[in-house]
């Protein structure tokens, strides 16, 4: 059977899917951000996919865009966890409910 | 042929990514870390074979060289010994599986009902020269935008590591 651009799409729909999974199902702040990751990776296959079946770049290079912030977030939200962590002693979603630090 | 490597890829990125979400041996960061890694160098092989050849580096140097040196380096940081020993919470656990079937279930039904690939034929070559072009002409603006705010970034990270928060 030939791949179709569905097939792409359904690849992509389940990481995304997956991704939430992650974030719903954890409480460690690390393991839910690697599956706010997974669920990035999931939207940059959807693109790529379509740019290549429209015949335009334009999502290429918005995937090269969503990586390059994607990679700043993620030093952000590291050093966030990094100085929770240093404050609080904890880097667990349940520890973490009071908006008081 | 290249049926056979998108099913490998494909099969190889969904399986890690769920190893990374529930991993049924280990619950140790590091080991969801690694699956991680894995699967975005696999997502790295979905997009040679949608021929864009320049992001698959791109994702190769980005996320599994940076993205993943920052995730080590911070898990070695943290001591996350205590993750194992927790219980997970059966109700939410189980909450949340339904809700995310639900959610895929939702979703590949509209993807294989819509018939959006229809007459598609892939076409788009996604080398290096042609996206330069695309980038430094009618994407210069953000392009620029974005080095700024890597910029800002580095200067917050900076801001949040020092010893005192202000």
């Amino acid at each position: 059977m030939q791949v179709t651009l569905e097939h792409y799409l359904v690849v992509s729909a389940v990481l995304f899917c997956l991704g939430a999974l992650g974030v719903i199902v954890r409480r460690s702040l690390l393991v839910i951000y690697m599956s706010l990751e997974l669920m990035l990776n999931a939207a940059n296959l959807a693109l790529v996919a379509f740019s290549r079946y429209q015949n335009t770049l334009n999502g290429q290079v918005m995937v090269f865009f969503i990586i390059t912030v994607a990679a700043a977030e993620v030093a952000v939200g590291l050093a966030l966890i990094v100085a929770l962590y240093r404050k609080r002693q904890t880097a667990h979603a349940e520890d973490l409910t009071t908006m008081k630090l | 042929m290249d049926d056979f490597f998108f099913y490998f890829f494909a099969g190889l990125t969904l399986l890690c990514g769920f190893l990374v979400v529930a991993n049924p041996f280990s619950r140790n960061p590091v080991t969801s870390a690694m699956f991680l890694l894995l699967s975005i160098v696999s997502l790295a092989g979905l997009f040679v074979l949608l021929h864009a050849f320049f992001l698959a580096a791109v994702q190769i140097l980005v996320y599994a060289g940076a993205v993943m040196v920052l995730f080590l380096f911070v898990i070695m940081l943290l001591d996350l010994k205590e993750e194992a020993r927790r219980r997970l919470q059966t109700f939410a656990a189980a909450a949340g599986v339904l809700v995310v079937t639900a959610l895929a279930a939702i979703a590949i039904l509209a993807i294989t009902q819509s018939g959006l690939g229809h007459g598609l034929t892939p076409q788009a070559e996604g080398s290096t020269p042609r996206l330069g072009h695309l980038l430094f002409e009618n994407y210069l603006l953000p392009f620029e935008i974005l080095s700024v705010l890597l910029l800002v970034a580095m200067v917050g990270v900076i801001l949040f590591s020092k010893k005192e928060l202000p």
